[in-house]
């Protein structure tokens, strides 16, 4: 019955190569909150959250402390809040930054680390209150601490909107602006998606989609560590081995997240969603996706050979972890957020790592150009059509993409911000100094592309 | 209940003796025991049942502290199913 080396497996991969659960994320519709009355939204919204996520967190702690296995974040998504400005009479910029006030007061009510949702969803067109939420979203950002947003600017259905790939430029730029005394914060808060997922528990692009239930259970795993460890005693070895060893490793960080999201939806009455078997880095020594990379013989992330190398990861990681949950969901890859990952954040910092490979890697992997500090001054058109090329790299390929980049003010290519916690150190990254200005004023619709005709 | 008792140490008198006398104390059965030296460690790996309403994991990994602290062990509590999804079908 009890072998004793699967055991200390086990506990050697929680307590020597970090493996966590990543999250715990509790989403919960606010739809039923929705009311032309400002008062009325913010105390609906804010009664509505403090009970349903009252016992999320102290759960979450409890199945830590019972099971050995540490649960980093317990976080919220919510209806994307686009929704309820919809319905309110007159909206403003004022209103909808009052709701991401309730929302923050709600989140730091109940304990989370995060909540996400301030999210509007305009891959074809506008609604007068997305248009509205989408200007509010640098103050919003600005005026909390836990909110987090995102916006779908594209899809392959429907094409990539233009103006608004224009608009976020403006607002990533603004939204740096308005907190540069923290090197543009609000930034890190905040990802322009194309091909958004509706049940994704990372943040900061976690929201609950118009498909989803009244609340649901979502966990999102980790274990960068664990994978590059077992990728050591395979050194040399040919990628059959290489991605069969993944492969395994995924499986069992899988298990461990199927495990959690079970006891937690059970104890907490609500119904399991998904597990999102993503490899998330941080930024603590031996919990890094490119350390991973650099184990499979690369002498830097970022070098020659990379894109391969990480697109067997995520392609081992999808296989291993697919038959060990039940429900799979969410964004489910490997991430290179820059800032995050000790070993991306070291070759950025050497020069091996640029901007247009971590663009190529993205076509290989889950969610896009992450946590990638550029220099204060890059213009917001700039910022725009590194949007747009990303978001061309998701519509055309049928997978979610997604930017997020930090504008910081004052800061220039060689330097470093630090963002701390799991944020980690971004070094600052330089974009190419020709403009974009004219294609990205053009504005209007990029057209779905071929491969949507499926019907 | 079921749950996994890890031990991890330098090997020295007393531990198994030390270990076992807590979990006895609180009301907490051992059902299995391995105990082996992996990479130059005592490990010990005990499977231990105990009534839910009487004692937690959580109560039982508290009551070892004074132990893990005297005898300069690592030890672990956790429940049982952990490992079993890990590395069963």
């Amino acid at each position: 019955m009890i072998n004793p080396f699967e055991i200390m497996e086990t506990i050697n991969m929680i307590d020597q190569e970090n493996l966590d659960i990543r999250t715990i994320t509790m989403g919960i519709s606010l739809k039923s909150c929705a009311d032309p009355d400002i008062d009325k939204v913010c105390e609906k919204v804010y009664d509505k959250i403090t009970k349903y996520a009252r016992d999320l967190v102290k759960t979450g702690e409890d199945i830590e402390k019972q099971f050995g296995i540490p649960i980093i974040n317990k976080r919220i998504s919510v209806t994307p809040i686009a929704t309820l400005v919809d319905v309110l009479d007159n909206p403003t910029v004022e209103k909808c930054v009052r709701i991401a006030k309730t929302l923050d007061r709600a989140a730091k009510a109940v304990g989370v680390n995060f909540l996400g949702g301030y999210t509007a969803l305009v891959q074809k067109g506008y609604t007068n209150g997305e248009r509205v939420l989408i200007e509010s979203i640098p103050e919003a950002l600005a005026q909390t601490d836990l909110v987090c947003s995102s916006v779908n600017i594209g899809s392959t259905r429907a094409g990539i909107n233009m103006d608004a790939v224009k608009q976020m430029g403006e607002v990533v730029k603004k939204a740096a602006l308005l907190t540069s005394e923290t090197k543009g914060f609000a930034c890190a808060k905040l990802v322009v998606f194309c091909n958004a997922v509706e049940d994704n528990p990372f943040m900061a692009g976690a929201f609950l989609g118009d498909g989803e239930g009244e609340c649901v259970i979502n966990v999102g795993v980790s274990g960068p560590g664990v994978v590059k460890c077992a990728l050591e005693k395979v050194k040399g070895k040919d990628f059959g081995v290489v991605a069969e060893t993944v492969k395994k490793t995924a499986f069992k960080i899988t298990r461990m997240g199927q495990l959690v999201a079970q006891e937690a939806s059970k104890r907490l009455g609500v119904p399991f969603g998904i597990v999102d078997l993503s490899l998330a880095p941080t930024p603590a020594v031996g919990d890094s996706v490119a350390y991973i990379l650099e184990e499979m013989g690369l002498e830097k992330c970022g070098t020659h050979g990379t894109t391969a190398a990480l697109a067997l990861l995520n392609d081992a990681v999808k296989k291993g972890g697919v038959m060990a949950s039940s429900y799979v969901g969410g964004l489910s890859g490997a991430f290179i957020p820059v800032s995050e990952d000790a070993g991306m954040i070291a070759a950025a910092s050497c020069g091996a790592l640029t901007l247009e490979k971590l663009e190529a890697m993205t076509c290989v992997c889950s969610v896009g150009l992450d946590m990638i500090v550029i220099p204060g001054d890059t213009s917001a058109s700039t910022i725009s059509a590194i949007i747009a090329d990303e978001a061309a790299i998701g519509m055309i390929n049928q997978k979610t993409t997604a930017v997020r980049v930090i504008p910081a003010p004052g800061m220039k290519e060689g330097d470093v911000v630090e963002f701390g916690g799991l944020l980690g150190t971004g070094p600052v990254m330089p974009v190419k100094p020709y403009s974009s200005e004219e294609f990205i004023s053009r504005g209007g619709r990029i057209p779905a592309p071929i491969n949507s005709l499926k019907n | 209940m079921k749950a996994i008792v890890t031990v991890v140490g330098k090997d020295k008198k007393g531990i198994i003796a030390k270990v076992s006398n807590v979990l006895f104390k609180n009301d907490v059965n051992i059902v299995d025991i391995s105990q082996t030296i992996m990479q130059d460690m005592f490990t010990m790996i005990m499977m231990v049942e105990f009534d839910e309403t009487g004692v937690s994991v959580v109560e039982i990994e508290k009551a070892l502290k004074a132990a893990e602290k005297e005898m300069g062990l690592s030890i672990h509590v956790q429940r049982e199913e952990i490992f079993s999804s890990m590395h069963r079908i």
